[in-house]
């Protein structure tokens, strides 16, 4: 135990004589912290349009005034022509040009009935069909008060209506941050005990210092211990930052409580780090093991449901995210910091990852040879 | 005084071989980027994995939302609703409840996404009264799909309202005439393979250089290549040409992948295509070189590109978030960042099928990036020499 103790000591002697990496590794959490919420914000707004006016009526103006008051859009452009409007959106500097043709507002005051034209920058498919919807639903807006104009009627007509009232629990402001800082703080997690752990053991391999140890008389037990129990550590150090810089710059308070989020951490992280054994074991280089390490986390986060939801994934991939150990900390993650899910709530999850400490680590201990070649 | 004049022959035979060397060189480098398979397999398998990721597995639509219903009304009205619910393939109906506590347990369990309340008397109320409120109560939790999920909802009731209740035309009707450009079935491939290809290039292109080179500092073996008859900056360019020519075999491969296997059809000039694209990785090869020249440690070169380039490559090249929605400061950032600039390019000339002359800015813009940051570099290495 003593043994032990001293080679955690020197593993931790050793992460703390190199400043740089120190440096980098308390700098990348908050940096992403800062950055990716601020990014990742997928709400459609600011869609930049322009309107070709060919009718000038009153009534197109009208229009025109009310699709620019909208938040959802940004008036950009009026141009006279559509060979302008195509260069327009070519440059992309505007995503959507509505058209209003000629006798607009005859059309539609003399036969009933009258058409706009939507065109869209369709290269990004979903946003492209938001704003379209918007759009859509400001003019129907629009054309609903024509018509009360037109026909001068009371607003409790004939016109049967189901009114819809929508509420959004846990987040009824729609803010993004609440929803992308768990999930970031899941991925540092991840990053810190699988990459930084392999990254860290397979640079003694490369510089040769592993043969040196190898000639001591420490256990294969105790040199895994020394190695894994810093990073285990300095994994909590990274989600203690994580969180203080969470609530110094979005104000997020966890809904359920901090042990629950250490206790998940802990177990989490013993199976991360059981990744970076494994890891370290397939490499000689640090360069391998950068490689191996970041395609497999970028595998695990992309398909963990950290940018896109799992929902949407076809059923094989959901399958699949089921041995993804990443999926089930960003999901443990979101439910105790947005919806104050307890212990009891997440019994499923916290079984799966145990599983996976435990798996994990046997393969990397059985797949770890103490000898070189 | 004597005063050396090399004669023309002379010269040219010191230049033919100084050019042999570099040869050997970069064959030598070459063999090391071949020699280590383990490496080369994941830098050729990641570009696929990524491609049939994005392809196949991830999307940003918002499908098949789990949806749990409290049937309050239970008559005509509401029964045609839920047929509606369960036929759209934008929701799964996963339960009835009866009991609006009920909706706190499914959102806890993350069993639903989204509850559809009908109120006690739907069909009585929209017959005498002619309104009637439905309620869409949506686990914001992921604000995204929330809101896109509530107003699929929405759209539902509407639709409904226009086609069974609607009692007579409706006058005085504005049509809309949409038309989608570029990519009329919105498929999302259209958007990442732009995206992929650029991620793939920072990567081989940024890190991958830069470790290299550390590498050899780190070992030692550094000064050896620098007491060579070898000029400094032929050392450092030797070992950046493998990787140029590696990232340009995944442009390859995932150009091929976009055509054969996602059918995204390449519209424009694909030597134009080509050319950017390798314009751009002498973009990302120069980066890797100024982040080698200022550190001697490969976790801190690596650290280096992970933080300080694929965090922003990921964030500002406008592939995963929207760049108009950003703060200005990020906005203003994001002008900086060369991928940026290499997605643009790739999007109109890949997709929109764009010529040269509306992609001379963002070309000029990576040309100017290349030259400075080169000349950054080599600055500092001299310096570092001395």
């Amino acid at each position: 135990m003593k043994k032990l103790f001293v080679i955690v000591r020197k593993e931790f002697a050793q992460i703390f004589r190199q400043t740089a990496i120190l440096r980098m590794m308390i700098l990348m959490p908050i940096l992403q912290l800062i950055l990716i919420p601020l990014a990742a914000d997928y709400e459609v707004k600011n869609v930049n349009l322009q309107i070709i006016d060919f009718d000038h009526s009153s009534y197109s103006r009208d229009l025109v005034q009310k699709l620019d008051a909208s938040p959802y859009f940004r008036l950009v452009a009026t141009p006279s022509v559509p060979e302008i409007a195509r260069v327009n959106i070519e440059q992309n500097l505007a995503d959507l040009t509505l058209t209003i043709p000629l006798n607009f507002e005859k059309d539609l005051i003399r036969e009933s009935k009258s058409t706009v034209a939507i065109e869209a920058d369709a290269v990004n498919g979903p946003k492209a069909a938001l704003g379209c919807a918007y759009a859509s639903q400001i003019i129907a807006d629009f054309n609903n008060e024509v018509r009360d104009r037109l026909l001068q009627m009371p607003r409790f007509s004939e016109f049967t209506r189901i009114e819809v009232a929508s509420s959004f629990w846990y987040n009824p402001f729609i803010r993004y941050p609440l929803f992308m800082v768990p999930g970031i703080l899941a991925l540092l997690v991840t990053m810190v005990g699988a990459l930084m752990s392999a990254l860290n053991i397979v640079s003694e391999k490369e510089a040769g210092t592993m043969e040196q140890l190898n000639v001591t008389p420490m256990k294969k037990y105790q040199f895994i211990l020394g190695k894994l129990i810093p990073f285990w550590v300095l994994g909590l150090v990274s989600i203690t930052l994580g969180l203080i810089v969470a609530y110094f710059i979005y104000g997020i308070v966890p809904r359920g409580s901090y042990v629950t989020i250490y206790f998940f951490s802990a177990i989490y992280l013993v199976g991360a780090l059981g990744v970076g054994l494994l890891l370290s074991t397939f490499s000689d280089t640090q360069m391998q093991a950068t490689l191996i390490s970041f395609f497999i986390v970028m595998f695990f986060v992309l398909m963990g449901g950290l940018y896109t939801p799992l929902d949407s994934m076809p059923d094989w991939a959901q399958k699949l995210s089921m041995i993804n150990p990443v999926s089930y900390f960003i999901r443990v993650m979101r439910f105790i910091v947005i919806k104050g899910s307890g212990i009891r709530d997440l019994i499923p999850e916290l079984k799966a990852m145990i599983l996976f400490a435990v798996v994990l680590n046997t393969l990397a201990v059985l797949n770890y040879k103490k000898r070189i070649g | 005084m004597e005063v050396r004049k090399p004669g023309i022959k002379n010269k040219n035979s010191n230049f033919r071989g100084q050019t042999l060397l570099f040869r050997a060189m970069i064959i030598k480098e070459f063999k090391h980027v071949i020699r280590d398979s383990r490496s080369l397999f994941f830098l050729l398998a990641q570009p696929i994995m990524m491609m049939i990721l994005f392809g196949f597995a991830l999307s940003n639509e918002v499908k098949e939302s789990k949806a749990v219903i409290l049937d309050k009304a239970k008559d005509g009205i509401s029964h045609q609703l839920i047929d509606r619910f369960n036929q759209s393939h934008f929701f799964t109906v996963v339960g009835q409840i009866s009991d609006e506590k009920d909706i706190q347990h499914y959102f806890e369990k993350g069993l639903a996404r989204i509850a559809i309340v009908f109120p006690p008397g739907l069909a009585d109320d929209l017959k005498h009264l002619n309104q009637s409120t439905v309620q869409i109560i949506a686990d914001a939790s992921d604000p995204n799909t929330a809101s896109i999920a509530a107003s699929y909802a929405g759209a539902i009731f509407h639709d409904f309202q226009n086609e069974e209740l609607g009692r007579f035309k409706i006058p005085y009707e504005i049509k809309i005439e949409i038309k989608m450009l570029y990519n009329p079935q919105l498929i999302s491939a259209f958007n990442f393979v732009p995206g992929v290809m650029t991620l793939i290039l920072m990567i081989l292109g940024a890190m991958m250089t830069s470790v290299a080179i550390v590498r050899e500092k780190e070992l030692g073996t550094m000064e050896v290549l620098l007491a060579s008859p070898m000029h400094p900056m032929q050392i450092v360019l030797s070992k950046g040409i493998p990787y140029l020519v590696l990232a340009f075999i995944n442009v390859l491969i995932i150009l091929v992948l976009s055509v054969y296997v996602l059918h995204v059809p390449i519209r424009g000039n694909l030597f134009l295509l080509l050319a950017e694209s390798l314009l751009f990785i002498s973009t990302t090869l120069a980066l890797g070189l100024l982040i080698s020249t200022s550190t001697e440690k490969q976790q801190v070169a690596m650290f280096i590109s992970l933080v300080g380039l694929m965090l922003p490559s990921l964030i500002f090249s406008g592939f995963m978030f929207p760049i108009e929605n950003m703060p200005l400061p990020l906005r203003v950032i994001s002008n900086i960042v060369p991928t940026r600039w290499y997605y643009g390019i790739v999007r109109a000339v890949m997709v929109k099928g764009l010529g040269f002359w509306s992609i001379w800015k963002p070309t000029l813009i990576l040309g100017t990036m290349t030259i400075v940051l080169t000349g950054i570099a080599i600055k500092k290495f001299n310096i570092r020499l001395q």
